[in-house]
């Protein structure tokens, strides 16, 4: 258990570390970079849960797509960071005030905190047994059985989210030149190329 | 202490030995991977290639590496340098861990995790980290066209690769890579998802910036896209690297679809030949593919590449995961 606690703390500082290092480096896209080594920890905390599937799919999703648009992004955005930082001093005060409220919050719910005795009993009864299939078919199992209807609706959202960007940044340009595949396969010899002898002196009217 | 001895220290030299044969093969593999590909291409155009450094120019790799690295490393002004020497360590890295779950014969492996595929699946969406790090880091403007290009052209033929290997898991049913090997016996998976054994390679080719897909490196139009600015032994990492990816992804193109480690026909004569020597002639043949790809294609347009990848793979690759789900369904063939 000593390696396992020990690469607990190492993840789990690193990814602290990191965290707030994607808000205190000066340059946005060093702070896209350390976000990507936070969600990389997280990753690993998560195989240390034994969640494997989860931890992939962090991985995947977040790291190989989410935040590879973040770096796009602003890599392409041309940020000043003097322009940034001269309101600095005018929005600090509603800024700190957002963040007490958060952390007042935050703080009653965690000392309001209680699980109910049936979740405990959940918790330690996990259906299906772990040990018998592995975690991946167990979230399987239980979100296209138990949750269909729910994550259904959750890939439903999704479409509206996607058709809706699509509508908002779908703009027609008249007059653009675009290259059309079937057209071209569909060209034939008859329709281009017109065969034409020429006299000589003459040439074609 | 001797429960230390035996229960951490044993199992993590072990592992770390392991790790060790993997890069060292992996490393030999890849040197001569770029003189097979000189070779090759040098043959198929009637040139000779690289035969002057030792026997039939066997040493051409060493010499090349001594050359790189007793080269000057340049630090382009304006450039950020610690993302700078990062970017050729990630895209290295990256190549060499992805080794971590491929199984080359029956057990013999790294690590036999449950999500191997998936593993693969997340190492291969980060290649682009490299590639998007250099070209930033450079301060340069071919490099930076070089990244974007890449960055683009990744994100979107990963999209393909996921379905396919979705469709491939769902007849094996399982995402360990050994299990989806031994699904294979009997029936290799490219002969029916022949179609997506096609478009997958393809992917992969684009994936790994091959040719005709090679739009980040085009040397045509950016210098060398987003490896302009690199010299010396971070320029070698790179190129390491990248040929590094390519027998990783023709490993992968055999798990899924060639049959891992198993032998053509199930027969006492093919068995008695061990599973790594299979293994090893199926990632030669996609790697030849590659090459022979590289020497007979033009390159792609950047508009073209991104309508093979969004308008014809994504449809064809979805269509085949819901066949392939209906198929297996509709027959009661599900595994278990």
């Amino acid at each position: 258990m000593i390696v396992a606690s020990l690469a607990f703390y190492l993840f789990s500082v690193i990814a602290v570390v990191s965290a707030l290092n994607v808000i205190f480096q000066r340059n946005p896209v060093h702070s896209v970079l350390w976000l990507i080594l936070t969600f990389f920890n997280a990753a690993g905390l998560f195989v240390l849960l034994g969640a494997e599937f989860l931890a992939m799919i962090l991985v995947v999703v977040y790291v190989g797509a989410v935040a590879v648009l973040f770096l796009f992004v602003v890599m392409m955005l041309d940020i000043n960071i003097t322009v940034i930082r001269e309101g600095f001093m005018k929005y600090l005060p509603v800024g700190a005030f957002i963040g007490v409220v958060l952390l007042v919050e935050l703080a009653l719910v965690f000392g309001g905190w209680a699980s109910a005795p049936q979740a405990e009993a959940l918790r330690l009864a996990p259906t299906p047994d772990i040990a018998q299939i592995s975690n991946t078919e167990a979230l399987g199992r239980i979100i296209y059985t138990q949750y269909v209807y729910v994550f259904q609706a959750a890939g439903l959202v999704l479409l509206v989210a996607m058709i809706g960007s699509i509508v908002l940044t779908l703009r027609r340009r008249p007059g653009v030149r675009k290259q059309d595949i079937s057209t071209q396969v569909n060209r034939r010899k008859e329709d281009t190329v017109e065969v034409v002898k020429v006299p000589v002196g003459k040439g074609i009217a | 202490m001797a429960e230390f001895w035996v229960g951490y220290l044993l199992p993590f030299l072990w592992i770390l030995g392991k790790i060790l044969m993997f890069v060292v093969v992996v490393l030999v593999c890849t040197a001569y991977l770029t003189y097979a590909e000189r070779r090759i291409i040098g043959a198929m155009q009637m040139r000779i290639g690289p035969n002057v450094v030792g026997w039939f120019g066997l040493l051409q790799p060493f010499a090349d590496a001594v050359k790189l690295l007793t080269k000057e490393t340049v630090l382009p002004t304006g450039s950020s340098p610690v993302v700078f020497f990062l970017a050729p360590m990630v895209t290295f890295s990256l190549a060499m861990i992805a080794w971590a779950v491929i199984p080359v014969s029956p057990g013999w492996l790294i690590s036999n995790i449950n999500v191997g595929i998936l593993y693969l699946f997340a190492v291969s969406s980060l290649g682009v980290y490299g590639i998007v790090m250099a070209g930033w880091a450079s301060n340069s403007r071919y490099a930076f066209l070089g990244a974007m290009r890449s960055a683009a052209q990744m994100v979107s033929y990963e999209v393909s690769i996921g379905f396919i290997m979705i469709s491939v898991l769902l007849s094996a049913g399982s995402l360990n890579l050994s299990q989806i090997v031994e699904a294979q016996k009997g029936l290799w998976y490219f002969i029916p998802h022949f179609p997506m054994f096609v478009i997958f390679f393809i992917s992969v080719l684009a994936e790994t910036n091959r040719h005709p897909f090679d739009l980040p490196e085009a040397e045509s139009e950016l210098v060398a896209g987003f490896m302009t600015e690199y010299s010396s032994m971070s320029f070698a990492l790179f190129f390491l690297g990248e040929y590094a990816n390519m027998i990783m992804m023709s490993g992968v193109v055999s798990i899924l679809f060639l049959g891992g480690w198993l032998a053509p026909m199930d027969n006492a004569f093919f068995n008695a030949v061990p599973g790594i020597v299979w293994f090893a002639l199926k990632i030669s043949f996609c790697l030849f593919l590659m090459i022979w790809v590289r020497a007979t294609f033009p390159r792609y347009r950047y508009d073209q590449l991104m309508r093979l990848g969004w308008k014809v793979f994504l449809p064809l690759s979805l269509v085949w995961l819901i066949a392939t789900a209906g198929f297996l369904v509709y027959t009661g063939r599900v595994p278990a």
